[in-house]
């Protein structure tokens, strides 16, 4: 079971990291949408400080389902997919191992470019620190509720905005508690763990319910 | 394909070897006079003291900024009007090596900022508009690695690569103007009105070493672009040329 | 799609599926293939290994030839063999070939390590075909084999497929081009009778 997984795994990174490069593109977004931030704004750095947490969620947010329509529909379009359906391996699994893949692709990339982007927006280190550590944790959940809605939408051609409409609703838990954890660590009354908690609890229920989901999606999308 | 593998690039992968030695002895001269001037014989600001050295990294480094963009420019004309086979490379290694050079000014200049300032990063309108420069160079690096053939990624880059340069002014006006909307009252002017002679003359030098520096640089990653063509070639080659089939020896497929 | 479409197959017997364009050929194989659901009906397969389904028995060699240009040639195909599950059923006495001798045997073996968007479409083909050589599968389906086939590759892939045969597998095949199978048996779709199939 770990060799297949293993493989499959591999897979994905080499053919995110190859051509294209959609992490570093998704990096580039992020910091394109950190950037125009200020110009809508105002470039008051006080004002920036406070909303500088939610502004770097969001263009994470972005920035990840950015990346995720081509998850599953690269598979479909060179009929890879009929043969992963066809492997006698767990759908489950793979759409697990491939998030997981893509996650480390595309989602750990902006995780690592927060604090730089940060700087930007004039948070302080702590700051910094807490909404790296949201985000870190909370990445992989909004690129496993991306996945459901990349596998409703495989068998779509232009499929990448009907998938961000789907997904955005979904996604808001994820944003309300990592915004909130992140903005309780910087004020001091408000416990930082009640609400991180709760969203490490969001990601974890996000690892049960996207590959469930997905894989029912796919299946039906083979037909 | 044929002009590419044999005529201009070979000469100019023989003019460039020639070259090279020459301009990497001149480089390195003028960057040991540069940093010597710089860091030894300048006097220190009165009210910055030995921070004002970073003006040394960061002014030359922001210049050649500008200057790599002006090279792409120029290249990206030489691939839509005059076709010339070697323009694409140059506008492709300008590129990477100007976004090194703005990232260079830009982490210096927030090195910089942090004790004239108290913070890193402020949205003045010169930095903002370096920042706008830096995101074009990476927005244009992404689009040719993401283009699988060179030649049409040089043409798209270059269509983009002129656009921006129309737009830059227009950018630098807009973001200026933005930032006199907003002028934050905490943010200190740079825009100091004389620079005494004894800074003036290291700037001076160490500019003209980052400008060496830049050629020497350029060359060497147009010859490694041309060569990363030439395998490019010739493993599509190797790909079609079919070797007659071995399954014609064994009818069985698998012993 | 059908209706009263009924037949068996035993191992080492070549079925080829003929008839008119837009007949169901290839919904038939993908519904064999498990990829398209049955309406009712069912489908079985005696003497399988147990805890596999019908068609984790089986390779599906479509229109679509699944090589991701990314990839090298060989990265391709060891990830299929990793990949994919084998299944050897008793009376089945096929073994998966290494990958470099797959890639070898298909005359694409100098390409192994350079990256798959070089290969001519031929190429490719042949590359998705290696697939069903490196992981033993008893019932391989495929929808028109040939196409994208020059007459040498054409020859290999007949041989390939005979070899098969002869080791006790299964073969579906739809084409348009006779293909000189044994033993083989014939499967006539028509559209009159809203698809009514009738076994040769």
């Amino acid at each position: 079971m770990t060799g297949w997984a293993k493989a499959l795994f591999l897979r994905e990174l080499r053919i995110a990291v190859r051509i294209g490069g959609s992490g570093v593109v998704g990096v580039l977004f992020f910091l394109a949408v950190v950037t125009v931030i200020p110009f809508g704004v105002g470039p008051d750095l006080n004002l920036l400080a406070r909303i500088g947490p939610a502004f770097l969620w969001i263009g994470a947010l972005l920035a990840t389902l950015l990346g995720l329509d081509r998850l599953f529909q690269a598979d479909r379009e060179d009929g890879a997919l009929d043969l992963i359906l066809m492997s006698g391996r767990s759908l489950e699994l793979v759409v697990l191992v491939k998030c997981l893949a893509h996650w480390m692709a595309t989602g750990l990339p902006l995780v690592l470019a927060a604090p730089v982007l940060a700087i930007f927006l004039n948070l302080e280190p702590l700051a910094i620190g807490a909404v790296t550590l949201t985000l870190l944790v909370g990445t992989p959940a909004l690129t496993l509720i991306g996945a459901i809605g990349a596998s409703l939408t495989v068998t779509l051609r232009r499929g990448g905005l009907l998938m961000a409409v789907l997904v955005v609703p979904l996604a808001i838990p994820v944003l309300i508690f990592g915004v909130s954890s992140a903005d309780a660590a910087i004020h001091d009354p408000v416990p930082f763990m009640t609400p991180f908690l709760i969203m490490c609890a969001l990601s974890l229920i996000a690892a049960v319910v996207g590959p469930l989901a997905s894989a029912v999606a796919l299946r039906f999308a083979a037909d | 394909m044929a002009i590419w593998d044999y005529a201009n690039p070979t000469r100019f992968m023989r003019l460039a070897d020639r070259i090279l030695p020459w301009l990497i002895g001149i480089c390195v001269i003028a960057f040991a006079i540069g940093l010597y001037k710089s860091f030894f014989m300048a006097p220190e600001d009165y009210q910055q003291g030995d921070t004002v050295r970073i003006m040394f990294i960061h002014v030359p480094a922001a210049w050649l900024a500008m200057m790599c963009y002006s090279v792409m420019a120029l290249s990206s004309i030489g691939t839509l009007v005059w076709k010339h086979p070697l323009a694409d490379v140059s506008a492709k290694c300008a590129a990477l090596i100007g976004a090194a050079f703005t990232f260079i000014s830009l982490v210096t200049g927030s090195l910089w900022g942090k004790p004239m300032w108290g913070t890193y990063w402020v949205w003045d309108a010169r930095l903002t508009s370096v920042l706008v420069l830096f995101i074009m160079y990476l927005g244009l690096m992404a689009l040719w690695r993401t283009m699988e053939d060179p030649i049409k990624a040089g043409k798209a880059a270059a269509v983009l690569t002129l656009v921006g340069a129309l737009n830059l002014p227009i950018i630098k006006f807009s973001v200026d103007w933005w930032n006199t909307l907003h002028q934050p009252a905490s943010v200190m002017r740079l825009d100091g009105p004389t620079i005494h002679p004894d800074m003036l003359v290291p700037l001076l030098v160490m500019a003209f070493a980052f400008s060496v520096l830049f050629f020497v640089l350029h060359l060497r990653a147009m010859q490694n672009e041309v060569l990363r063509r030439r395998v490019r070639t010739m493993r599509q080659k190797a790909a079609a040329s079919a070797r007659p089939a071995a399954a014609t020896a064994t009818t069985q497929p698998a012993e | 799609m059908f209706e009263g479409l009924s037949f068996s197959l035993e191992g080492g017997v070549a079925l080829v599926v003929t008839g008119p364009n837009g007949v169901g050929k290839s919904s038939l194989l993908r519904t064999l293939a498990g990829l398209v659901a049955l309406a009712e009906g069912h489908l079985t397969l005696s003497g399988g290994v147990d805890d596999h389904t019908p068609y984790e028995h089986a390779h599906y060699f479509g229109h679509q030839d699944a090589v991701k240009p990314a990839l090298s040639v060989l990265e391709n195909l060891v990830f299929w063999q990793d990949f994919s599950d084998a299944a050897v059923p008793h009376g089945f006495a096929g073994d998966g070939m290494s990958p470099h001798e797959a890639l070898e045997l298909l005359g694409i073996g100098h390409t192994a390590r350079l990256p798959a968007a070089y290969l001519s479409a031929g190429q490719k083909r042949r590359l998705s075909l290696s697939r069903l050589l490196v992981t033993p599968r008893p019932i391989w389906l495929m929808d028109e084999p040939t196409s994208a086939l020059d007459t040498a590759s054409e020859q290999t892939l007949l041989d390939l497929m005979n070899g098969h045969l002869a080791k006790g597998g299964m073969i579906v095949t739809a084409t348009h081009t006779p293909l000189a199978l044994t033993p083989m048996r014939k499967l006539h779709l028509e559209t009159a009778q809203a698809g009514e199939g009738e076994a040769v």
